[in-house]
Parts: structure tokens; sequence; C-alpha cells
């Protein structure tokens, strides 16, 4: 039943997906609008249709209906119920749904929205977003990768989701990646839509502005999530490893930074149209690579790519998609000219420029780091790859530049800043800037690292500058209103939404950026190996392991984990004092290798790390037991109660935890001290805060009603004069 | 100085910018980034230079300890050398998963550096058709 | 065996019954807008809904300039004339939308639609 009604929706949608782009294609070239009508409501039933197929096999998930492949794969019945749900998006083909998913759903608001707008371009932007959605259909229906797979004959129970991915960040983390990816689609589909239509004004960009900002803030908060997921559950205790799937997440929210950006001078100032439509292109390419290069092997090696089902449909794609993009820029270039020009490069324009062009190098540097393995194959043969480091030498100059472009930018106006105001301008922020680096110096060891040094120089530019913004305008706004400063800060931030939702959201990368180069500028960590009872110092902290711990179905994390080992201690710091219980959780094996007993130690195991959070500091703690102590007696279980009854059983778990409390073993520590890495998550959240504010309707949008009569009548007269 | 005139100097910088920066780029790639090898490829190549080796972690060859000792063979054959590794090891290490671990060949054995076995990132990981349970 | 012949079986009945329930359904909801009348509206309405989108726009730029000015970052004399370009290009919109529909005037999208 639920497998029939999942492949009927899908069957259907793909059908529903191929009629509005054919009927939005008829009814854009026809001019019958009563098709682009019907293609609207075909893509309205491919939300709906895809909503019910979501449904169905989270409901096959949540009964742990094991005839369903994706369920085997990824599920089982001791599965705790809200990793069964999620369970969903950590396979290809329910990740390919839930794309779909949500593309129609995006879809579907998008043109609800614009149903009496934009009548030229909107038909086209149907017809790009329904072979979007067939495309990523016909990948389930024709290319193999059914969620609804059925298996011959049903397990008896299934696989279980991977244990490092069950992790509440984890969770949320690919559903918040793929909305940020899937957004761009929406922008990308209007300025088709708007070259197609040579309407290559601002029109477009005003009523994509909100899904582009949308996709945005979705794709920035899932790669932090993704950071503090290997911060917090990763054994390593580091957030970011330049990782191919890391990188591929981050190249199209640089491009998609760059465009937020961007847009705002084709808004203002008609100027870098070409630049626009090229970028949000390029961003939705990216976001394509992003979506699914990972997964087809085609990182591991140029032959293994072959082997990848999805690999030639998707690359055909992609390929696609991007010189479609090239060739439609090129055709409609006489349209994309400039309606104004840079007047002086003491302007905002200029900066938002230099921004676009920082972003755009440092997504391409990072897109040749990530491929380097590629490139270097096909150049010289062999393969060679770009470590961290090399991704640091190339990544932190220009996220400097960044810094100090970010802060001067909100301190010019458009079209000309005279040098006279911009001194002004400068003058607070520079002196504030120059008292932080005094204070650093003398107080902290900022001065130990240079890059880090600079870094935080830049930071307490960029904050003060905000700051300067806040209080200039609340000072503005107070001697026009007549207000008290709250009421002043408070009406300028609601009347200014964009502008002062933009601030917050630099203040918050900037307190983010403080995070980042705090922490890894100035982290200790310390690997070591100690007994009960053994102590070692970190960083002025004396760090005891008092005892071991053992428990069966213990863990505090609700991964439903069978058996943890983990280990007591105690920290010391002057009075600070306070204890720590890391530990390891360790899995049943699927394919029963290592006997009754032995299959739960030779399956996964992770790292449950002990995290004490601080605004000043954060002192993290793993731990790997030692587990060859019990091998032996492991053995003897096995020989001995592998046919016993299940009470018996469990006795004999509960023996060998005891064991292993009573043998204690050394125990490998990793303790990490890194300072001000909680502030990574404060800036994210403020970020997060700003965009809402940006995003959050406008005052005047509601009162544009009422007060169009008088405008109209005011420009009249004012025409008049 | 006229429009067009000034025009034509900014693209020159912007494209001289942008050659030397390309340039920069593949200059510092080729130049220090490590070699990667499959095991079989380490096996043969010349002793002491650091490489990456990527490969597959043996059944039944890893020992927990300190050092950890494994052994990786080729992702679609059998060659396979003993890897002797010290540092932090990721969650997802285990028989039969891919890893990616730096060092240099040493006596016939691989010694890694410290902290530099890296698994497969889990995102992508596709548990196995296959085992027991199917 | 031939239970499990018969699941397969009743698996394509209702796999067939889902795709003529739902393809039904769509195919209502997708037809129907086609067999009604094209929507009559004013033929310039979309023009106009641009004209009011760029009017808003260029009405935030003025008073961005306005608080720019202010705040003591754009100088007397620049957002004078900062201030009269952007409010001549408002004018230039304005009179846009008065020729659109001159004797409608106070206008905008829903004059429009009363008279609908």
């Amino acid at each position: 039943m639920t497998g029939a009604v999942g492949n009927a929706c899908l069957a259907v949608g793909l059908g529903a997906a191929l009629y509005a782009a054919g009927a939005g294609v008829y009814g854009a070239r026809s001019g019958r609008r009563e098709f682009v009508t019907s293609a609207r409501w075909a893509m309205y039933c491919l939300a709906g249709l895809l909503t019910i197929a979501m449904i169905m096999l989270e409901s096959a998930y949540l009964r742990t209906d094991l005839s369903f492949k994706l369920v085997a794969q990824n599920s089982s019945h001791e599965t705790p119920t809200f990793y069964k749900l999620t369970a969903l998006w950590s396979s290809q083909e329910g990740s390919l749904l839930l794309w779909a998913f949500l593309l129609s759903v995006y879809s579907s608001v998008v043109l609800l929205v614009t149903r009496r707008k934009l009548r030229e371009i909107v038909p086209w932007a149907t017809a790009v977003l329904g072979v979007v959605a067939a495309f990523f259909l016909s990948l389930m229906i024709v290319f193999g990768q059914n969620p609804f797979a059925k298996l011959a004959r049903a397990p008896v129970d299934g696989n279980g989701l991977e244990p490092l991915l069950r992790h509440p960040a984890m969770a949320i983390h690919p559903p918040m990646l793929y909305s940020g990816y899937v957004g761009f689609a929406i922008p990308f589909a209007f300025a088709v839509g708007a070259l197609i239509t040579r309407r290559t004004g601002a029109d477009w960009i005003r009523s994509t502005r909100r899904f582009a900002l949308v996709a945005w803030t979705l794709l920035g908060t899932g790669i932090l999530l993704g950071a503090l997921w290997s911060y917090s559950e990763l054994g390593w205790g580091g957030y970011w490893a330049w990782d191919a799937v890391e990188n591929a997440s981050l190249m199209p929210w640089l491009l998609g930074t760059a465009f937020i950006h961007s847009v705002m001078v084709q808004e203002k100032r008609g100027m870098l149209k070409m630049w626009n439509a090229g970028l949000i292109m390029a961003t939705f390419t990216a976001a394509l690579i992003g979506t699914f290069l990972v997964r087809s092997g085609i990182l591991d090696s140029i032959h293994a790519f072959g082997a990848s089902t999805l690999g030639v449909p998707f690359l055909i794609f992609i390929g696609v998609v991007a010189i479609g993009s090239v060739v439609l820029l090129v055709s409609r270039r006489d349209s994309l000219r400039s309606e104004g020009q840079l007047e002086s490069l003491l302007s905002r324009e200029t900066f938002f420029l230099l921004n676009n062009l920082v972003l755009v190098v440092l997504c391409l540097v990072i897109f040749w780091g990530t491929f380097f393995p590629l490139i270097s194959e096909a150049v010289t043969g062999t393969k060679q790859s770009w470590g961290p480091p090399m991704f640091e030498r190339w990544t932190v100059p220009l996220a400097l530049l960044l810094a100090l472009l970010s802060g001067i930018g909100p301190l010019l106006t458009w079209r000309r800043a005279s040098p006279a105001t911009v001194r002004r301008a400068l003058k607070w922020p520079l002196v504030a800037t120059a008292v932080a680096l005094g204070v650093m110096l003398v107080v902290t060891p900022a001065a130990e690292s240079v890059t880090s040094l600079i870094m935080f120089t830049l930071i307490a530019f960029v904050l003060a500058a905000v700051a300067q913004e806040f209080l200039r305008g609340a000072s503005a706004r107070r001697v026009m209103a007549r207000e008290s400063w709250p009421a002043a800060m408070a009406s300028l931030v609601r009347r200014n939404r964009r502008r002062y939702g933009g601030y917050l959201v630099h203040a918050g990368i900037a307190i983010l950026f403080l995070g980042v180069a705090a922490s890894s500028g100035f982290h200790a960590q310390k690997d070591v190996s100690l007994r009960p009872g053994q102590s070692t110092r970190i960083d002025g902290y004396t760090v005891t392991y008092r005892r071991p711990t053992a428990g069966i179905n213990s863990d505090r994390g609700g991964t439903g984990a069978p058996i943890s080992l983990g280990a007591v201690l105690d920290v010391r710091r002057g009075g600070d004092h306070w204890t720590m219980r890391p530990s390891r959780n360790y899995y049943k094996n699927n394919d029963g290798t290592g006997g009754v007993f032995g299959q739960y130690f030779t399956g996964d195991s992770t790292s449950e790390v002990d995290l004490r959070w601080g605004l000043k500091r954060d002192f993290w703690m793993a731990v790997q037991p030692d587990t060859t102590g019990l091998m032996k007696p492991l053995r003897e279980l096995n020989r001995r109660f592998s046919n016993a009854s299940e009470r018996t059983q469990i006795a004999g778990f509960v023996a060998l935890m005891e064991v292993y409390r009573r043998t204690a073993p050394p125990a490998q520590f990793r303790a990490i001290v890194s300072p001000m890495i909680a502030w990574i998550w404060i800036g994210g959240a403020i970020v997060l805060v700003g965009t809402l504010t940006a995003l959050w309707p406008t005052a005047e949008a509601r009162r544009r009603r009422a007060a169009s009569l008088a405008a109209a009548r005011l420009g009249r007269e004012l025409s008049r004069a | 100085m006229d429009p067009a005139r000034k025009r034509k100097i900014r693209l020159v910088v912007a494209l001289t910018a942008a050659v030397v920066l390309a340039g920069a780029l593949v200059w510092t790639s080729f130049g220090s980034a490590t070699e990667a090898a499959t095991p079989s490829q380490a096996l043969h190549g010349a002793p002491g230079r650091s490489i990456e080796v990527t490969g597959k972690v043996v059944d039944g060859s890893v020992r927990r300890g300190d050092p950890l000792r494994f052994r990786v063979r080729d992702r679609n054959g059998a060659t396979s050398i003993p890897v002797v590794y010290r540092g932090t090891i990721p969650d997802p290490f285990r028989e039969g998963r891919e890893v990616i671990v730096t060092g240099r060949m040493q006596n016939g054995t691989f010694v890694g550096q410290r902290d530099s076995l890296v698994t497969k990132c889990p995102s992508k990981f596709q548990s196995k058709p296959g085992g027991k349970t199917l | 065996m031939g239970r499990a012949a018969a699941a397969i079986h009743s698996a394509g009945v209702e796999y067939a019954l889902a795709i003529v329930v739902f393809g039904l359904g769509v195919a209502f909801l997708v037809v129907r807008p086609l067999l009604r009348p094209a929507e009559r509206e004013a033929p310039d309405q979309a023009r106009r809904e641009q004209l009011e989108a760029a009017k808003e726009a260029k009405y935030r730029e003025i008073r961005d300039a306005d608080l720019d000015h202010r705040m003591g970052k754009l100088s007397d004399e620049d957002h004078r004339e900062t201030d009269r370009e952007l409010r001549r290009q408002a004018i230039e919109i304005l009179r846009q939308l008065d020729e659109l529909a001159p004797e409608e005037a106070p206008g905008g999208p829903e004059g429009a639609d009363a008279r609908r």
C-alpha cells in the first residue's frame, strides 16, 4: 500500500512536472495566460504529491517496514524513533526525494506569490522549475534511485542508522543544507526567465530577493550545524577539515553571499546585470555540484566515476545548466548593458564589487583545491591532494581582506562619498580599533599569533563600524522624532530593516570569525594515556582520571547504543573544579562477525565527547578505551553462552562490564582547551537574527496601500512644479 | 582621461591580477601538495618520500594499541601494506572502511604521520546492501 | 509462493489504482484553469505593478539617502545632488504610472481591483 502510493506519487509527479514545463513554455509563446495558470496548478499538484510521498516514506520508517530497501538499509527496530524519522535523508534515494520535495514546495510558494506579477518572466521560470523537478524525479524513476524500492524478502532486522549520524545537529543538518541548495533554484529560474524575455531590469531580483536570502540563511545554518556536529560528535575536536563534502557546501554559500550583495547594486543603480545573472547561475550550478558530486565518487578518482549510477545523468544535467547559462548570457549581452556607471571609487558599490571579487576568488580557490586530485591526475598522471594547510594558506588572506571590506563598506554611501565625510565616518571606528589593539597587546597573549592578531584587529574595526552605524542612526532619529534612546534604536531598525538587518549579519559574521581566529590560533591539545589515579596537565588545568565506567544501554545521548565504556575525570584549576564523563559507544555489527558477544565490539564505535561550554573557553574531552583486555573474556563468553537464554547472555554482558571496571586498563584521552569557540555558534545565531530582521515584511509594504493615494497626488504635483 | 581608455586600463589591470593569481595557485599547488597513492603504488614507489595513501583497511588486520597497527589494501585488489600509526583514530575507522593516511615508507612498513589518519566522511556512507540481515 | 505472487499482484493493482486516482486528481486541477475564460484584467496591470514596485524601491532609496545625510555620512552638497537625481527618477516613475490610466490616478492595484 505505502509503496504503491509512493510510487504512484512519483510517477504522476513526473507527469505533472513535465506538463508544467510544457504548459509554461506554450503559455509564454502563445500568450495564452490560462496555460500559465494551468502550469502553476501543476506545480501545486507536484508539491501535494511529493508531500504524500514523503509522508509515505516516513511512515514506512516509523513502522520499520523492512520490506523497503531503504528502511532495511539505514533503520532498524532498535533505532530511536527520532532517528528513524531522520534516517530518510541519510540514503541517496531518500535525499533525492527530499530535494524534489523541497523544490516543489519552494516553487509553489514563489509561483503563488508572483501569480499577478512579472507576467513575461513567470511562465519561463515555471518551465525551468518544472524541468529541474522532472530531472530529480526521473533519477528516482528511470535511473534506479527509487526510494520506495522493495526487497524480495524482508530481513529480520535492518542495519540501523549509522551511529555517527545519531546526533541532533546531524539530524537537521541535511534538510537545512538541501533547503539552501534548492532555494537557489528559485532566483536561478527567474534569472533564466528574465534573460529569455529580455526583461533584465531589477524586477526579477525584487521578486526573488527573499528566496535568495532564505536559501543563503538555511545553507549557512546547515554548514554551521555540520561544523557543530563535527566538533561535538566526531572524536577529533575540530569543526572544519576542508573535506570535499564541506567545501562543496561552502562554495554555493560564498557565491550566494556575493549574489545577495551585488543584486543591491542592480536594484539601486541598474549596474552589474550580467554579473548578477551569471552569479546566480554559477551559484545554482555549485549547489547542484554540492548536492551530488560528492556522492558520485568522482573525487576519489576519474576512473571510479563510471561505476556510479548517478554520475553520468547528473554530470550531463550540470553540464546542460552550466553551458545553457553561458549561452543565454552571451546571447542576451545586448540587453544586459548597465544603465548606470561607477561614479566614484569611493562609494558603496565599489566596495560591493570588491567584496564580490574576493568572494568569487575565494570560491574559485576552494574549487581548485577540492578538485585538485582530479586536476593533478589528469595533468601529471599522479594524484595529489590539497591538505588543510594549503587551503588555509590561500583562504586566510582572502578572509582577512573580506573582513576589512565588510568594515569599510557600510560606512560609505551609494554613488559617491566625499573624502571629508569618509574621514569623519572612519574616525571613531579607527580610534576604537586602536584602543582594542592596545588592550589586546597588553592584556592578552594575542600577539603570539600574527594572523590571529590581524584578524582580531579587523574584527574590532567591523564591530566598531557597525556600532557607530547604530548609534549615529539612533541619534539622528532622536533629533528628528524626539524619542528616547531605546525607542529611537527600535524605530531605526524597524524603519530600515534591510539595512540594519544587514549590519547585524556583519556583526554576527565578525563574531563568528572571532571564534574561529581565537580557537584556531590559541587552542591547547593533549593526547595522553592514563591509568586510573594518574593526572596530566594541560593549559594550567590538572586532569585526573578517577575511574572507568561501563554500562549497558546507558548512553546519555539517546542514540540507543547498547554498550558504553567511559571514564570519570576531575578537572581542576585554582578554585575551579568539575567532573567530566566522556565515553565511547559500541554498536552491534550487522554481519555477525565476532560471535554473539563479540559482535558488539567489532561494529561501529563512536566517541561521546564531554564538553564544558564557556564564553571564555571550552574544555573538550574524549576517551578511547582499550578493549584488548576484554577479548579473552569475550571469546570465553562466546564459547560458553552463545546458545544460552537471553537472561543469561545479559548476565554475561553485566559480568563483562564488571571486568572492564575492575581491570581498568589505561585509556587514551584527548583533551582540548579552545578559547572562545562558543562565539562561532553565537555569531551564527546573531547572523540568523540579522537575516530574520532583514526578511521581516517592512512596515512600508503594509502601509503602501493607504499611502499610495497621497503619494500619487504628491507625485503629480511635484511633476507639475 | 576618456572613459573608454579608463575602461581599457581597468580591464588590463584586472586581467593581469587574474593571471598572476591563477599562476600562483597553479605554482603552489603542484609544488607542495602531497602525492596521493594506492597501497601498491606506495609499495613500489621511492621510499622516504611523504605520500598520502588511500585504501581499504584489511579485514582482521587491526591491532589497537599504541601505536595502532593495521594493513591497507587497494580498493580493487589484494596488494596491501602494513601501517603503523600514532594519534587520533577517527570514529568511523573500522575494518573494511576506506581510509587516507599520510606518511612515508620505511623498510616495507608505512609509518603514518601523527593525527593524519582520515576516514571518508560519514555523510556519504551507504550501508552495504549485503550482510547477514539481508 | 502463491501468496508471494498474490502480494505482487495486489501491489500492482494498488499501484494502478493509485496512479488513476492521483492522475485524475491532477488532471482535474490542471485542466480547470484551461476551461475558465482567461482572467480578464486591465491590459497594463502587470506594467502598473512593476512601476509600483519600482516606485517603492525609489522611495526607499530617497529615505536611505536622507538617513545617510542625517547621520552625517552624506555631505549637504552631495545629498542635495543625490536627492535631486533620485527625486527626478521617482517623478519619472510616477509620470509613467499616471500615463497608464490618467483618469484614475489615485489608482494603484486596488483601484483596478475595484473596477473589475
